[in-house]
């Protein structure tokens, strides 16, 4: 916080991925929206996730743009120490996409019986190319998602399984991190992946892969990434925090005005930040991709969120749906306490204390989650809503 | 020291220079079976087939990620793997993030018998930071160096100085403006450039 006697900002050391969705961050930081708050914060970034956890959790950052699904698991200990971790602010809603080699495509497209923008259709593709590659003796097709706690590990299974395709009989999910995803499936290491931005786009610029889905199909709202703290050094911060929310929340309401779009991709662009094209990072921005090689286009409004509709603000619905997916494919046990933790990383009440928002934007979905497949979500009878899944680990 | 049963280590580093000091002072360590894995296609592949005790990765690595699918539970998983936590020796956990590295072992691995792989890997890891830093600052004193006879030339030339003056002049111009004399040369060049 600013002190106003000696004008000396409070200095924070806050690591992140070079990801389109970490705009909010970096434009705070980079467009002085942290500075205003008295802020003087410190970007580190990192190559893998494992790292951001790790030195989240050792203190040597005091936040970080995180999976939000990480978050969740640091806090409940799932393969890894147990570090109580808050989320005051989701930094993305959406943002990745399948992307499928051009062979895949190709066999998907021919055993298409629908809109191939309907990812019930494009699953049970799927799964017809997966029946034919076992009777022809094949190598199963190999997914490559970013983390075991990610969003995009669990985007991929929710869309197979409703096809009928079971992600760990069926297929191999195979963690790759995203700057390697490009070289593999051009390389023919990966059939498919789920990533994030800028890493779509470039598989298609290269002529090396077809966007089959947003993720926006699969579910209409997932929290993405999210701004992490430690729990503890949130409760002895508190006003470094909020200032650090204010910053976010203003950084990405600058962000989803149209008019400071090209400042906003010209930013995240930077060598020290994404260092990518800008003009691939507008298309994100914009939820306007190319989608194959010949130069088709796809909008979407609901490609990636960064602010707007209140994506901003923590749901807790978003972080005990994440928490299912855990259970459904055996990462965690269910129990109502790990559902109070999991649910209770995700903080609203932060996000609108620092902001001063009291009226909270009124939910567009139903279940807060908006599936293409199953029941709606109910995080208040998830084993009813889990066994209604025929394919799962629990 | 391990002699009777020196446990698998895997080091994954993509850099040959390094991963070859840590290996050195892993067998003077007495530990005999250390694999180094520098190419990270199919990593896992490579790491199954190696079913090593510990695995060592330098934390610039991004395939750290791969690893943790390892935490995972898996058929293609023989051995359950665990990041080395030990939440009662947070010193060392700090110590070797700094150093940049970190290290799994199979569960049940014994903790002293890991305390003294990680030890050793630190202070490999930080004297290859230590030599590098040296080259580094070898390579751009030469550099500079270099620079500075340029300039110098320069100087000599246009203004009709000995060796000696042109020097001088450069040395007494960087103290007045509080720059570094490489600095002072490297703005001959470029003027020198333009005005040429």
């Amino acid at each position: 916080m600013m002190d106003n006697k000696s004008g000396s900002r409070t200095p924070l050391r806050i690591g992140f991925i070079p990801l389109v969705d970490a705009a909010a961050l970096l434009v705070a930081v980079d467009r002085g929206f942290a500075r205003a708050e008295g802020l003087d914060v410190t970007l580190h970034r990192e190559v893998s996730w494992s790292n951001v956890r790790d030195k989240l959790n050792l203190g040597l950052f005091d936040a970080a743009h995180l999976l939000a699904p990480v978050a969740i698991a640091s806090s409940l200990g799932l393969g890894h120490v147990k570090v109580p971790i808050v989320a005051p602010f989701t930094l993305g809603v959406n943002g990745n996409a399948i992307t499928v080699s051009p062979a895949l495509h190709a066999a998907i497209m021919a055993e298409m019986d629908g809109d191939p923008l309907n990812p019930l259709a494009t699953a049970q593709a799927l799964l017809r190319v997966v029946t034919a590659r076992k009777k022809a003796g094949a190598e199963p097709l190999v997914f490559g998602m970013t983390f075991p706690f990610s969003t995009h590990n669990y985007q991929l299974r929710f869309w197979m399984a409703a096809g009928g395709v079971d992600p760990d009989e069926d297929v191999r999910l195979v963690v790759l991190p995203p700057p390697y995803m490009v070289e593999s499936l051009a390389s023919g290491h990966v059939d498919a992946f789920c990533v994030g931005a800028p890493w779509n786009s470039a598989a298609v610029d290269l002529g090396v892969g077809h966007i089959l889905h947003f993720v926006s199909d699969i579910l209409a709202r997932a929290a993405e990434k999210v701004l992490a703290a430690r729990q503890p050094w949130a409760e002895k911060n508190p006003d470094v925090l909020a200032a650090l929310i204010r910053a976010h929340d203003r950084a990405a309401q600058f962000i989803e005005t149209p008019d400071n779009r090209a400042e906003a991709a010209a930013i995240l662009a930077k060598p020290e930040f994404i260092d990518i094209d800008a003009e691939v990072i507008r298309r994100t921005l914009d939820g306007r991709l190319k989608i194959s090689p010949d130069g088709k286009v796809r909008e979407s409004s609901r490609y990636l969120l960064v602010g707007r509709e209140g994506a901003a603000r923590p749901d807790p619905v978003q972080a005990a749906w994440l928490y299912a997916q855990m259970v459904r494919w055996g990462q965690a046990p269910l129990s109502e306490a790990s559902l109070a933790i999991a649910a209770g990383v995700f903080r609203p009440d932060l996000y609108d204390a620092a902001t001063g928002k009291t009226v909270p934007t009124a939910p567009q979905l139903a279940d807060g989650v908006g599936a293409f497949a199953g029941p709606p979500f109910d995080p208040s009878a998830i084993t009813k809503h889990l066994d209604s899944f025929p394919i799962r680990r629990r | 020291m391990a002699a009777e049963s020196s446990p698998k280590i895997a080091i994954v580093d993509e850099n040959p220079i390094r991963a070859a000091i840590l290996e050195e002072g892993l067998r003077e360590a007495g530990f005999s079976a250390v694999e180094h894995v520098g190419e990270m296609n199919n990593l896992l592949a490579r790491i199954y087939q190696i079913d090593p005790d510990v695995i060592l990765i330098d934390l610039e690595n991004p395939s750290r990620d791969v690893l943790e699918q390892m935490f995972q539970v898996s058929r293609a998983v023989r051995r359950p793997i665990a990041m080395f936590v030990d939440q009662s020796d947070a010193a060392s956990i700090q110590a070797s993030v700094d150093a940049g590295v970190s290290a799994y072992i199979v569960d049940g691995f014994r903790k002293e018998r890991i305390k003294s792989i990680i030890d050793l890997c630190i202070s490999r890891f930080n004297a290859f930071a230590k030599l590098q830093d040296e080259l580094e600052r070898t390579k751009t004193a030469l550099e500079e160096r270099k620079v500075i006879d340029r300039a110098k030339g320069i100087l000599m030339k246009a203004k009709g100085l000995s060796e000696e003056e042109a020097y001088v002049l450069m040395r007494s111009t960087a103290m007045r403006e509080k720059k570094k004399i490489a600095e002072i040369a490297q703005s001959i060049i470029t003027a020198s450039e333009l005005l040429r």
